[in-house]
């Protein structure tokens, strides 16, 4: 019994270190790159003398160059610039909104106020936002100039380091709990094997190969972790590009043809023939599409066949995309909760399927990431139909491409 | 924004009520996340700067309430002036009730914790919060940039959190059939994630108060009730 414990601590000990060389140690590295950088620490100069033209610089072309979201705001905390990088991570506000209605925390408002009664010295709080997604900054508040009744807010994103400590502690609370399983089993077939089953090529072969399923369930769960927590330690950017999302689809179907018929499943589409626009990361969306035609005819397969369709109403109204199937379909108190990270609707029918319990949440880390949200519709008996909801593209932004 | 008035201080007197709601919207936020986090990590101390935290909301819904008439009786505003203010009134009582209800989950966290509990009582929850955050979250960031078209979004998230909340319920339930000592610790989990439920409904409240404020017209009137647990028993489903 002590040994089996050894052992088992060591391969887990093992699998821990090659995670940490392959995951956490360049996380690090790149963190500690961000911060030796510090670029905008300080965004506003006081101006040099010179024939360099320093003198005449406009305040918002210097504003519009820093990287980081900046605000510029006056006495009455009404806001009078923003920034892309602002627009970018805080959406976009009208010229003359109220700073304190745009950021509501208690000590936000305490920050501006301090800043806005005059004082001298730079003010800086951390500021961290829960939802959608949790992301953490520095926040600095400083006047500009001397008597100019401006101000400056400036954010520097520490997301990273938080999100870093938070995955950590994610990581080992759900890895730990989940290897646990396979590694009890392998190590529970390893003492049969060693002992009682030494001589018998029967029971032998039998185990190896109930070992063999399980070494590879580990390794398909640290693929799908390893590949949640990628997509939680980028930064909170919107995909920028834009994506045929009916072709890209198509292409997904094509390259799933062959697992579909290993189930019996026949995927059939119905596409508009004219493209329709989606912003977004083309690698993160055949992610997407993979994962619920995985499901669809793992789960759904039953039914014989896949309805995957797209539409949208017209230029200005939501993309939608559904994948449906006909199979047992999923009971109503599951929904909600099918993209919790391990929630499993039964657990037999998912591990037969070599289902990880992690594929709906990262569709949903990565819809979430692109203004778009997911939506299911299940009836038992009846199949179940996810759908994605898409944000319109603007029709000014569609040519250019941004 | 508002035309300007003749009478600048009128302005100054209606921004003053929209900072006076944002602070406590800001603190609203705040007391509902970290009730939530002082539950999860059985963190009494957070628990109680939550409880302490309540008496601000109630001081500044008092406040708005007593400028709101103050202003009413000096300006008789009308139109949308009016629905400004009355909206302002009504905004602050949705906030101070989301704070009673933050408060409400803030004490029972002893209760619940009083004795280690195992993780899977509170994912359902956090997840559930997840959702009411977001919700409460986004109805303020509409009322800040008065951009109510994303104003139907609010209603289907408050038919997910019903759904979400019916789950929950059935989940528990579960764990009190599977273990009689879960019983106490699921009961008050079982009233925190009604709070939150609730809250969902205060955040929809008040994008409907917002809708109001900018268009001068009521919401549609379709609120599909999805929360079935009044329908749900103890017997183990066939």
């Amino acid at each position: 019994m002590n040994a089996t414990e050894n052992e088992r601590r060591q391969t887990a000990q093992g699998i821990w270190q090659r995670l940490r060389d392959v995951l956490i140690t360049p996380l690090v590295r790149g963190v500690a790159r961000l911060f030796s950088s510090e670029p905008g620490a300080r965004p506003v100069e006081p101006a040099s003398t010179g024939d360099s033209g320093i003198d005449s610089l406009p305040a918002v072309f210097l504003a519009a160059a820093v990287l980081d979201p900046l605000y510029i705001f006056d006495r009455n905390a009404e806001i009078l610039y923003a920034n892309e990088a602002a627009d970018r991570a805080f959406g976009p506000v009208a010229t003359g909104a109220s700073l304190r209605l745009k950021f509501r925390a208690p000590e936000m408002h305490a920050l501006v106020n301090t800043a806005a009664a005059g004082s001298e010295e730079p003010v800086a709080i951390n500021y961290a936002e829960r939802v959608p997604v949790e992301r953490a900054y520095r926040v600095v508040a400083s006047r500009i100039g001397n008597d100019t009744g401006l101000f400056v807010l400036l954010f520097k994103d520490q997301s990273e380091a938080r999100r870093i400590d938070r995955m950590r502690a994610d990581f080992i609370a759900n890895a730990s709990h989940e290897l646990r399983t396979p590694l009890a089993s392998i190590a529970g077939f390893i003492e049969t094997l060693r002992g009682p089953a030494r001589d018998d090529a029967v029971a032998r072969e039998n185990f190896l190969q109930i070992m063999h399923n399980q070494t590879q369930r580990m390794a398909r769960l640290i693929d799908d972790l390893l590949s949640l927590s990628r997509l939680e330690m980028k930064p909170y950017l919107k995909p920028g590009g834009q994506v045929d999302i009916a072709r890209l689809v198509e292409g997904v179907i094509e390259a799933m043809r062959h697992l579909a018929g290993e189930s019996g499943v026949v995927i059939e589409s119905a596409f508009p023939a004219k493209p329709i626009l989606v912003a977004g990361n083309p690698d993160e969306l055949v992610q997407v599409f993979e994962n619920l035609l995985e499901n669809a005819c793992k789960y759904g397969g039953s039914g014989g066949r896949v309805l995957v369709s797209a539409e949208q109403a017209s230029p200005l109204d939501e993309v939608r995309l559904t994948v449906r199937d006909f199979g047992p379909g999923i009971a109503e108190e599951h929904i909600p909760r099918i993209t919790e990270r391990f929630y499993r609707v039964d657990v037999e029918t998912s591990r037969a399927q070599k289902g990880t319990g992690l594929g709906l949440s990262i569709v949903k880390h990565i819809l979430t990431r692109h203004d778009a949200r997911l939506s299911v519709k299940s009836k038992p008996g009846k199949g179940a139909a996810f759908t994605v909801h898409f944000p319109p593209v603007p029709p000014a932004v569609q040519s250019s491409g941004q | 924004m508002q035309t300007q008035h003749t009478m600048r201080s009128f302005d100054d007197e209606l921004k003053y009520l929209a900072d006076q709601i944002a602070a406590m919207g800001g603190y609203a936020e705040r007391m509902v996340a970290e009730s939530i986090e002082a539950l999860i990590q059985s963190n009494a101390g957070l628990a109680r700067k939550v409880v302490a935290d309540d008496v601000f909301l109630d001081e500044k819904e008092r406040e708005i309430g007593e400028r709101s008439v103050i202003i009413i009786g000096k300006r008789q505003p009308v139109a949308d002036d009016l629905r400004e203010i009355v909206g302002a009134i009504r905004i602050s009582s949705d906030l101070e009730r989301i704070g009673d209800l933050g408060k409400n989950i803030a004490k029972r966290v002893v209760a619940v914790t009083e004795g280690r509990q195992p993780m899977r009582l509170f994912r359902g929850l956090e997840a559930l919060a997840g959702l009411a955050l977001t919700q409460l979250k986004e109805v303020l960031d509409i009322y800040a940039s008065r951009s109510i078209e994303r104003i139907g979004f609010v209603r289907d998230r408050d038919e997910e959190i019903d759904a979400m909340y019916t789950s929950l319920f059935r989940e528990l339930l579960t764990y009190m059939m599977e273990d009689p000592r879960n019983i106490t610790a699921c009961t008050h989990l079982l009233f925190c994630a009604k709070n939150i439920e609730r809250i969902g409904d205060h955040a929809t409240n008040i994008a409907e108060t917002v809708h109001h404020i900018v268009t001068g017209r009521q919401m549609p009137l379709e609120r599909p009730k999805e929360d079935e647990s009044h329908k749900i028993v103890a017997a183990p489903e066939g």
